[in-house]
């Protein structure tokens, strides 16, 4: 081999280097764009949302539209802001994930370490639950709600992501207690240790990961829903996203974008915060279970 | 599990409790899903032969309404968007979350920031991708007029109103949405995969795409299945992404199933109409899930 032809191995190579990182940079900024997009046209002022360029940064920054968004920007007749709604969805986010995690933590228990006849078909069912177009069961719920006279209600909204949310947090918890030695809890059994004990004593202190990713899994779900928020609680008791949609879409007259895109940004900040606090986990546990599966 | 040595007869209750405590546990999360999936399931089943309008009405209708939806032009355009939709979003964020987790694979500097940022959008709510996709997009404020004032003067790009493209802006939004997370089960894949075949036809000489074409990606099949999986779901699922983007329009344009749907059972009155629909969602979904399902679990009984 000549020099000549290392060489240019050489600078192929530092060429390869150079376009791998300029297309992984170039992705990066696409990523990127719709969101710097949001930030920056939520600090402008109307006027210059109107006259300027979308992706040029505020040439005054204003907090105006974020305030408007929060508590006094009209949603139909409603011109109170935002801000109750954001409390309907943390009202309801709150206890959904907590029952939904604890439910499918004893159920992944149960699944697991104390099967019984049928453990398999139980499981398949509460599995395909997942994955059911949610539109299967919006008629026969607000029928059903009407009936509890959970209708338009928070508790109602909690109700129904309790249920539709099991299937995912027993997965989690089966797949992550499958993994756990069944050995501990005989010796545990022999020790005369109680069904509720074992759990308590053993598997919980054992659970952080899973649990970390089933809360974070249910929170972003139970949060980012739309779907259940819309056919079952309007006018007041809305969750955030209908709130966000109502403001975006119904607006009469002057389009506020600036107003919208603050809304947006603030529908958006639980779920982004515990993406960046929790993501890490999140991935690595999620992958955990599905790649192996 | 048995509490043998439990010589009095009054445990004897208590032992059988022991016994039957998991089923008891197990019991209120089973029987509510039976009741709120599988009862609900036959329940809009039953509306969907029933002759239900604006409220339900439990009057056997026979195919009455199925002929409706059938026969419902909006519904044939809801299913053309559906498949264009579907194929072009579930292949481009195949291709972009394959291409983007083999990149990150080289050995990147700053691997850890690039990946948060591919994947952050997964946590937002359609309803907000959606909001800032339609500012992102909007003709005469938003790209186009970025694209004239930084000099490309006859750059125009209005899908967003436009009938026929309407349906591509729900594609780019949702591949901007989804293709992060498939990258990331991709990389998950490639690091899995055994590092001494690797070394090995390395140590042969192949080149890297030849390595990655012939050893890597074969043996990503089932990253490729769960991947798909999931965007074949969230496909058919798509509702809040388009109510927020187009809102269905402009006119039916980019109307999908799961919109459909909706807007016939809440809006329309044709509660049947719109079972039906919801009928035909869960089983397209079912032709796909049930057998990934069954293999998986068949699988890991081993």
């Amino acid at each position: 081999m000549s020099d000549n032809s290392q060489q240019h191995g050489l600078n192929t190579a530092l060429l390869w280097r150079a376009l791998i990182y300029s297309v992984l940079i170039i992705m990066a900024v696409i990523y990127l764009a719709p969101l710097f997009v949001m930030v920056v046209t939520s600090l402008k002022s109307l006027d210059e949302v109107r006259t300027g360029n979308m992706m040029a940064l505020p040439l005054e920054i204003t907090f105006e539209p974020w305030l408007k968004a929060w508590q006094s920007a009209c949603l139909g007749l409603d011109c109170g802001g935002i801000n109750g709604y954001f409390w309907n969805s943390l009202k309801m986010v709150a206890p959904a994930v907590l029952i939904s995690t604890l439910l499918g933590a004893l159920n992944g228990y149960v699944l697991t370490k104390w099967r019984f006849k049928g453990h398999q078909i139980i499981f398949g069912l509460m599995l395909f639950a997942c994955f059911i177009p949610f539109q299967i069961v919006l008629l026969p719920m607000s029928q059903v709600l009407g009936w509890l006279g959970l209708a338009n209600s928070t508790s109602g909204l909690v109700l129904v992501h309790v249920i539709y949310g099991l299937g995912f947090t027993t997965l989690f918890f089966r797949n992550f207690y499958e993994a756990f030695p069944n050995e501990l809890i005989r010796a545990a059994v022999m020790d005369g240790a109680g069904f509720f004990k074992i759990f308590r004593y053993i598997l919980l202190p054992n659970s952080a990961p899973i649990i970390v990713v089933t809360i974070i899994w249910q929170f972003t779900n139970i949060w980012n829903d739309f779907i259940f928020g819309a056919s079952f609680a309007s006018g007041e008791a809305a969750p955030m996203t209908v709130a966000l949609n109502n403001l975006v879409n119904s607006s009469t007259g002057v389009k506020e974008y600036n107003v919208h895109m603050a809304a947006a940004i603030i529908a958006a900040l639980p779920t982004l915060l515990v993406y960046v606090v929790g993501g890490r986990y999140f991935v690595r546990g999620l992958m955990a279970g599905s790649v192996k599966g | 599990m048995k509490n043998s040595n439990n010589p009095k007869p009054a445990d004897k209750t208590i032992a059988w409790l022991q016994t039957q405590l998991p089923k008891l546990v197990l019991a209120p999360s089973f029987s509510i899903i039976l009741l709120f999936v599988y009862g609900f399931i036959i329940w809009t089943v039953y509306l969907s032969f029933s002759a239900s309008r604006m409220l339900p009405n439990y009057e056997w209708a026979g195919w009455e309404q199925w002929e409706r939806l059938w026969n419902t032009l909006t519904w044939q355009t809801a299913l053309d968007n559906l498949f264009i939709f579907g194929v072009l979003y579930i292949v481009l964020c195949l291709v972009i979350g394959l291409l983007l987790a083999i990149l990150l694979d080289q050995k990147i500097r700053l691997e850890g920031g690039l990946r948060t940022l591919y994947l952050y959008p997964m946590a937002l709510s359609f309803i907000v991708t959606g909001t800032a996709w339609k500012w992102f997009l909007n003709p005469g404020l938003g790209l186009e007029r970025t694209m004239q004032e930084w000099g490309f003067e006859k750059f125009e790009f209005n899908w967003l109103i436009d009938p026929d493209m309407a349906i591509y802006t729900v594609v780019i939004a949702g591949v901007w949405q989804a293709s992060g997370f498939v990258m990331a089960m991709f990389l998950a894949g490639l690091r899995g995969i055994d590092s001494e075949i690797l070394h090995a036809a390395q140590i042969d000489g192949a080149p890297t795409w030849k390595i990655y074409t012939r050893i890597i990606i074969p043996q990503l099949g089932p990253v490729f299945m769960s991947a798909l999986i999931v965007l074949v779901h969230l496909a058919i699922k798509s509702f809040d992404l388009v109510i927020a983007l187009t809102g269905g329009g402009p006119g039916n344009a980019t109307a999908l199933p799961a919109t459909f749907m909706y807007s016939y059972s809440f809006t329309r009155n044709q509660i049947g109409v719109g079972a039906s629909s919801a009928v035909f969602m869960l089983i397209t979904v079912a032709a796909i899930i049930v057998p990934y399902l069954y293999s998986e679990l068949k699988g890991s009984k081993k």
